[in-house]
């Protein structure tokens, strides 16, 4: 069993952002102790294919009511890899978000703006053998939350994974090319590192584009690699 | 290092109808719940239970926590996954919004001691609005005192914060309970890992 290289914790954002007002009171204060990988962080869960049902990839019909979700189609593409480049295979990919007009599904949100009776906006997938995912949606509209005045986020997709083992856990929120809320976001902004953020925003792709139905975009995620001797190419 | 990682961002308020959307009653499959270990489970079962809270001492109400942990046998599963599972998962995952007093909950199994460890432990991962980084901690036991004190993890805590990671047993009427919540600020801060 290979161990995890250590998380690159300048990729990531600090604990406490203060741009980003919830987590003055939330992220630890104390710096995270340092432990030998061992047998527990090489380990993590599988999930049966069963936990993947024929529509969980296509959110533009799988919370289908009674006609097609509104708001322009998309396809996401991407690739799970690590930071050696190896592709990382039958990982399950989670994603959540907001509909057409950037409402969410979800009880608490009370923005006003109109629901889709036909759009749930969640789904999962797997990677294939090369680690690739794919994923048909709606793009997200941008909504206003309370972090500050005329405060607003960016059109995002919620992604979740487990990689190859509990330590590679990521959450994180994939972003669209242009979007001009992204340089007054604090949660994109939460990461300091300019080129680190730049890796949340998605490519559009022509080719990944599907003629007279879909926008393509790709969205390619990596994890931390493992010890030892990285893949040559 | 050929690329960068891909930087976390916060799970938000918003993820209940993706993620936890069985315990929150959303027209959705779930891939893990706050069952770890199903009734024909080998091993004692117990409930494991507790509060997050946050540097006001106020209840988080929108945290999840997932943990994964050994079977009774201090044993990793490699069986994939599965809900409709009766017998041991591994996996739980639980939003801190739908009990009353907001705490989150697992029902599952007292893990046995894992190969390379001292004493047995349960791993968490803390998610939350407010969060840009997911933290991973652990719970041990608090009656495993003499098992605990050979634990190498456990023991590289500095002593006067050692009590966080640890759960206090309580019989209740329903059975076993192990109690533990979680500080994400404060004199009693959870200690979180870098692993």
């Amino acid at each position: 069993m290979s161990t995890f290289k250590p998380r690159d914790w300048g990729s990531h954002a600090p604990y406490i952002a203060p741009g980003y007002k919830s987590t003055i009171l939330r992220g630890p204060t104390q710096a995270p102790l340092a432990i030998k990988s061992g047998l527990t962080e090489g380990t993590g869960p599988r999930f049966a294919p069963a936990s993947v049902r024929e529509l969980d990839f296509d959110l533009t019909k799988n919370g289908v009511v009674n006609g097609e979700p509104l708001g322009e189609r998309i396809v996401v593409h991407g690739r799970v890899m690590d930071t050696d480049g190896r592709p990382q295979p039958n990982i399950l990919v989670e994603i959540w978000q907001a509909n057409a007009a950037g409402r969410y599904v979800h009880k608490v949100d009370q923005h006003d703006a109109p629901l889709d009776p036909n759009f749930r906006g969640s789904g999962r997938c797997f990677t294939d053998d090369q680690g690739n995912y794919k994923f048909y949606t709606i793009k997200p509209g941008a909504y206003p939350w309370g972090n500050h005045f005329n405060a607003w986020r960016p059109n995002h997709i919620h992604i979740s994974l487990f990689g190859p083992g509990f330590a590679t856990r990521l959450v994180t929120q994939m972003y669209f090319p242009g979007d001009p809320l992204l340089d007054l976001d604090p949660i994109f902004l939460g990461t300091e590192d300019a080129a680190a953020r730049e890796r949340l925003i998605a490519k559009f792709s022509i080719d990944k584009t599907e003629e007279g139905f879909a926008l393509g975009y790709q969205f390619d995620i990596v994890l931390r690699g493992r010890n030892g001797t990285p893949m040559e190419n | 290092m050929a690329y960068g990682e891909t930087p976390s961002q916060t799970v938000g308020p918003y993820f209940a109808y993706g993620l936890t959307a069985g315990q929150y009653a959303y027209d959705f499959t779930d891939i893990a719940d706050p069952t770890v270990a199903g009734p024909d489970a080998a091993g004692e079962h117990i409930r494991i239970t507790g509060t997050v809270f946050d540097g006001e001492g106020n209840p988080v109400n929108d945290a999840m926590i997932e943990i994964w942990q050994a079977d009774a046998n201090g044993v990793y599963s490699e069986k994939p996954v599965d809900v409709s599972e009766t017998g041991f998962r591994g996996l739980g995952r639980c939003g801190t919004g739908t009990d009353a007093k907001l705490r989150f909950w697992f029902d599952t199994v007292k893990p046995g001691v894992v190969e390379d460890a001292g004493a047995p432990f349960v791993n968490v991962i803390v998610f939350m609005r407010g969060m840009l980084v997911h933290a991973f901690t652990r719970f041990y036991f608090d009656d495993e005192a003499e098992l605990n004190a050979k634990d190498p993890v456990l023991q590289s805590v500095p002593a006067d914060r050692r009590d966080t990671l640890i759960a206090k047993r309580v019989e209740t009427p329903t059975g076993i309970e192990y109690r533990i919540d979680i500080h994400m600020q404060g004199d009693a801060e959870t200690v979180f890992f870098d692993v």
